[in-house]
């Protein structure tokens, strides 16, 4: 057995040697726009990143099939990261040496680790309702792009509604709101916001970490019952949110008190829970359903030709079209790029940086590309890589979402000197210079 | 015929204990080194710096460490995830606290902090064995990751838990390129490799395969257990630690502590079995086996022109994984390293049957 | 006084789970001297099978009835256990006879991540569903002598009747049949077993099966409290101080163990845990077996370890 298993092992030594060739041979097509989409279809978080990431390659698809950005069509490579840091920074490794131009990492904790390489590698980063808060100063944070929201306007919002419900933000004075959180940086996120928020509003925050993946909940969900909190806040991903719900169903906590973040209200989260998690509210970043017309042009277009990337009865869902307005955002800055550096041309990260730093999508635009009712107009700036700070609160009726009509904007005044101290302490640690007037114009 | 001793004569004890005695194995490891820290550098695209060779060198550091303790002391640690994650923090306070710190100070001091919880957490094994310590040093791991997670001060205060660290140099040179944080990694990386052995071959390095094979006997002929099982921890928490933070402030740049959890653990573990207990080549091949495995497996079906969901190719990922695992074991239970000695084995007789 | 009762109960209850996993490790320690890694993967994959054969049989034979949708799942699931122990035991367990423990041990590591693969390949990687009719609301009990009552999770209590009644099983398995016997033999002493015919390579497959079982039913415990998904192969971690505490060889000792962890755990996170920011039951389950095990090395109720020179 010796020889042959020596042979054998020498064999596939020499293999992989010549497998890791592969990625440094491999071109970018000159002719195509390349995307790496960073995805996880397994895992703990598997349930929730599988539609984001079938709403991001369909709607690529759907581009390409009707024409590309201006004819130039988009390539794209899907990389599995199992929401690991460490796998993230390796297929952005490998994938960057592709000619990658835009990366939606789909992780917090993958986010802080490219924020890091992205600004070296020239690459920006869309981090549509996560990431780190503070990269909401475009001033600072060049290539972050944290568009729609961030976990501190979340926060906001969801205490902004908290208060109208009671009848008034002096209401909230001695009220007891709890925060579950995923015991990560992205759970932990909020907590500086609530803490500001508990001192000007009088009430009382108590945190209660669950460790990941967060299948582990009894003992939060005792606390909880010991404590008896006015309101809930879930600050959860995968399957800690439908593990969430059933602890609650079985302490007795009654869900309509409870508010998830906008990654907390999916249908993964409740369709499992069904009519047991029935009240149980969260935020919407953005509308759902397949009536908007970009979801019918998805189905014409790419789906009733076989070419759909998941099932057909996942079109319309939450984090579906969530996925969907990440890639049409990153489409439209390309757009806007090519509008400034020559049409029908491929552009490069730098172009689509300052695309994205130049978004300005009006209503007319968004019904123009089918998505009224989805999400509201957003316009970035060199200041502002948000865009848009506007939510709404959606509730679970047993069977659907459904989305309550009152829109909330979070409130700047409190977010903005918080941004502004983080985004110091960030330039500060990272001996980086605020951009000045000219490098916002280039 | 190539590989024979023939004509070597040692004339001093210094030459007959030599690392390498035979003429033919100091030329090829020359040759390593050369290629290692000359040609490698400039020839290697960037892709095979940031994703294979400085995950491939650090993580056989940490294999290095963990096969010190499991290898040649016979204590199963479960824990190795969590040393790896105090070098990495307390490199990473030592360096952003106090100004001016050299790197290289601080990834070894973070090392002795590996070290001081390192022998905290090995007391049990005085009184634990085999499975039983196995589960137990997994206290270690899970109260480290929430150690990390909670205790504010480690993180420097940082509202998410992430940490980072920037622009490195050591003794003025910068530590920015690819290139240059493989060369740090690599000296790092011999010089231990070559502590490493010379320990082994020393008298606690018997001391440490005394306790392994019979801990009993061993007392009884005047080894103490307490200074052996423990020296075994403190060095092997020791490279460990300094593996971490190399990990953190070299490979990843910035990370969380679910950078060192459970999983981490385990990969070294499984690098160290693999490669082979109780062998300091075993480290290296095991490391390279395990970095090279799953790059090599998703790749293989573009070869084949075969294009599957990256989620099958996830799974099948983890399925050939378990499976060589698996494989290996029964066909070579000794590891990579047995078959490469048997393999120099039988060099030495060719072309001749015996 | 009537939280920490609750605390208290609710703590058991979830001991009882944890010995339900803890089962199948000592099961197979028992009988063949195997630390099986890979139990929770067992789970999962059982879980798995359960839930979406459940889901298929329905649709392939065209039936309605939930409750033969689940009996023929459960009934197919096993199958599926048995097919896996036979193979693991042709496969792998026959070429590592005689092997040191800790390359047994990574071979069940390398079947954890094996199972872990083929059963999401198989099955999906989507939360699935277990409907086997557990009630999900809670109820209260003591109404009387505490305000409000105290608060009894139901699931949780029929689950833990569950595990009494499985452990109950498999001690009158052991004790009283024949093939229970063969294991107990096989345990003491493989050559003797051998040299008196008990056959070895079947001993082995029952036994995987035996574990298999254990396996399914706490698969659908778990997975009817939890959803399948692949985070429900980690709940086994939460079952190793369990086994430890109690003992590797020790059915018994699985359940002790279990009430004892799960007790501490609940307790440690309500009135230690906020003092120390919360979260800590991660590691409590640990820190608690490593202290008994100082002073117990082989565990509550586990063989003392005796080493000859």
């Amino acid at each position: 057995m010796t020889l042959k298993s020596i042979a054998a092992t020498a064999a596939l030594a020499a293999a992989s040697f010549g497998a890791l060739f592969e990625p440094s041979l491999a071109q970018a097509q000159a002719k195509e726009q390349f995307f790496p989409l960073l995805v996880y279809r397994t895992g703990p978080y598997a349930p929730n990143g599988t539609p984001w990431a079938n709403g991001k390659q369909d709607y690529i698809k759907y581009i390409n099939a009707t024409g590309g950005i201006n004819g130039v069509k988009i390539a794209f490579e899907e990389c599995e990261t199992g929401y690991a840091t460490d796998k993230g920074v390796e297929c952005y490794e490998r994938l960057k040496g592709k000619g990658a131009t835009l990366i939606d990492p789909q992780a917090t904790g993958i986010t802080f680790a490219l924020t890091d390489k992205a600004p070296a590698d020239k690459i920006p980063l869309i981090t549509l309702g996560y990431g780190l808060s503070a990269s909401q100063d475009g001033n600072v944070f060049k290539w972050n792009f944290p568009l729609m929201g961030s976990y501190w306007t979340a926060a906001d919002i969801l205490i902004q509604h908290i208060a109208k419900k009671e009848g008034g933000a002096d209401k909230l004075k001695g009220k007891k709101i709890a925060l579950v959180y995923h015991d990560s940086p992205f759970g932990k996120e909020p907590i500086p916001l609530l803490q500001e928020r508990a001192k000007m509003n009088g009430f009382e925050l108590s945190l209660i970490p669950v460790a990941a993946p967060g299948i582990e909940q009894k003992s939060a969900w005792l606390q909880v019952r010991q404590s008896r909190p006015d309101y809930v806040l879930l600050w959860g991903w995968g399957v800690m949110n439908s593990t969430a719900l059933k602890e609650a169903v079985a302490t007795g906590y009654p869900r309509e008190k409870m508010y998830g973040v906008w990654w907390a209200g999916a249908e993964p989260d409740v369709k499992d829970v069904g009519a047991n998690a029935k009240g149980y509210n969260a935020l919407a970043l953005n509308g759902a359903g397949t009536q908007p017309k970009v979801m019918q042009e998805i189905i014409k277009n790419v789906h009733d030709k076989g070419q759909g990337t998941g099932p057909k009865d996942e079109i319309g869902s939450v984090l579906y079209t969530r996925g969907v307005i990440i890639q049409m955002l990153g489409i439209e800055a390309v757009k806007r790029a090519q509008e400034r550096f020559g049409k029908g041309k491929v552009m490069t990260g730098e172009q689509v940086r300052w695309g994205l730093e130049n978004l300005a999508l009006d209503q007319k635009k968004l019904d123009a590309l089918g998505f009224t009712g989805v999400m509201r107009p957003i316009s970035t700036s060199c200041q502002d890589h948000m865009g848009s700070t506007w939510a709404r609160i959606e509730t679970w009726d047993g069977a659907k979402w459904n989305i309550a009509p009152d829109w909330y904007e979070a409130d700047e005044q409190i977010i903005k000197p918080m941004v502004k101290v983080a985004g110091e302490k960030y330039a500060a640690e990272k001996k980086l210079n605020r951009r000045d007037a000219a490098d916002c114009s280039s | 015929m190539f590989y024979r001793e023939n004509g070597q004569f040692k004339s001093s004890y210094r030459a007959d204990q030599q690392i390498f005695p035979i003429l033919q194995d100091r030329v090829l490891m020359l040759a390593l080194l050369v290629f290692a820290f000359a040609v490698v550098p400039l020839t290697a695209p960037e892709y095979w710096f940031r994703a294979i060779l400085i995950p491939f060198l650090i993580l056989s550091l940490a294999a290095l460490g963990l096969n010190i303790l499991v290898g040649y002391c016979g204590q199963i640690s479960l824990g190795t995830g969590a040393f790896m994650a105090v070098g990495a923090y307390a490199a990473y306070n030592f360096h952003v606290r106090i100004d001016g710190m050299p790197l290289l100070l601080s990834l070894l001091l973070g090392g002795l902090c590996s070290t001081a919880v390192g022998v905290l957490f090995g007391i049990p094994s005085l009184r634990i064995k085999g499975l039983y310590l196995a589960v137990a040093t997994l206290a270690a791991q899970f109260f480290v990751d929430w150690a990390f997670l909670r205790i504010n001060w480690f993180t420097n205060n940082s509202s998410s838990g992430s940490v980072s660290v920037s622009s490195l140099s050591l003794f003025g040179l910068p530590i920015e390129t690819a290139v240059q944080k493989y060369l740090l990694c690599l000296s790092l990386l011999v010089v231990f490799a070559l502590m490493a052995k010379n320990l082994v071959r020393s008298s606690i390095g018997r001391e440490w395969m005394a306790m392994r094979d019979m801990d009993v006997a061993a007392a009884v002929i005047g080894i103490r257990p307490v200074y052996a099982k423990l020296t075994a921890f403190a060095v092997s928490s020791f490279i460990v630690g300094v593996a971490g933070a190399l990990w953190g402030f070299v490979h990843l740049g910035t990370w969380e502590p679910a950078a060192f959890n459970i999983d981490r653990s385990f990969q070294l573990l499984f690098m160290v079995i693999i490669g082979g207990l109780g062998s300091i080549m075993g480290s290296f091949f095991g490391a390279a086996f395990i970095v090279l495995l799953p790059i090599l497996l998703n790749q293989l079906p573009g070869w084949f022109g075969i294009t599957i969901s990256t989620a099958l190719a996830s799974h099948l990922e983890f399925m050939i994984f378990g499976a060589l695992i698996v494989f290996f074991l029964i066909v070579e239970p000794h590891g990579l390293a047995r078959l490469w000695s048997t393999a120099k084995e039988k060099l030495r007789l060719w072309p001749f049957p015996h | 006084m009537g939280f920490f009762l609750e605390t208290l109960f609710g703590g058991l209850m979830v001991g009882m789970l944890y010995s339900l996993i803890a089962i199948g490790f000592v099961l197979i320690y028992k009988a063949s001297g195997v630390f099986n890694f890979a139990q929770g993967a067992m789970v999962l994959f059982a879980a798995l099978a359960m839930a979406r054969f459940a889901e298929w049989l329905p649709r392939w034979l065209g039936f309605e009835s939930l409750v033969l949708a689940n009996l023929l799942a459960f009934v197919a699931a096993m199958a599926v256990m048995i097919a896996v122990a036979w193979l693991i035991e042709r496969l792998v367990l026959s070429k590592l006879v005689n092997q040191e423990g800790i390359t047994l041990l990574m071979a069940t590591l390398g079947i954890a991540y094996f199972l872990d693969g083929l059963g999401q390949t198989l099955f999906g990687n989507d939360i699935y569903k277990i409907d086997v009719g557990m009630p999900k609301e809670p109820m209260m009990v003591l109404e009387s002598v505490f305000e409000g009552g105290l608060l009894l999770s139901r699931e949780d209590l029929i689950a833990a009747l569950v595990a009494a009644a499985l452990v109950v099983v498999l001690a009158l398995f052991f004790q009283k049949t024949s093939t229970g016997r063969a294991l107990r033999a096989v345990a003491d002493d493989h050559q003797a077993a051998q040299s008196i015919g008990i056959p070895l390579n079947r001993i082995w497959v029952i036994v995987w099966s035996v574990a298999g079982f254990a396996a399914l039913v706490a698969g659908i415990i778990w997975g009817s409290k939890l959803g399948v998904q692949f985070s429900l192969s980690l709940v086994a971690l939460k079952a190793l101080p369990v086994v430890i505490l109690g003992g590797l060889t020790s059915i018994p000792g699985a359940i002790i163990g279990g009430l004892l962890i799960g007790v501490g755990e609940k307790l440690s996170e309500i009135y230690l845990g906020p003092m120390l920011g919360g979260g800590i039951e991660i590691w409590f389950a640990y820190v608690l077996a490593l202290v008994f095990l100082l002073v117990r090395p082989q565990g509550l109720f586990g063989e003392k370890i005796i080493d000859r020179v």
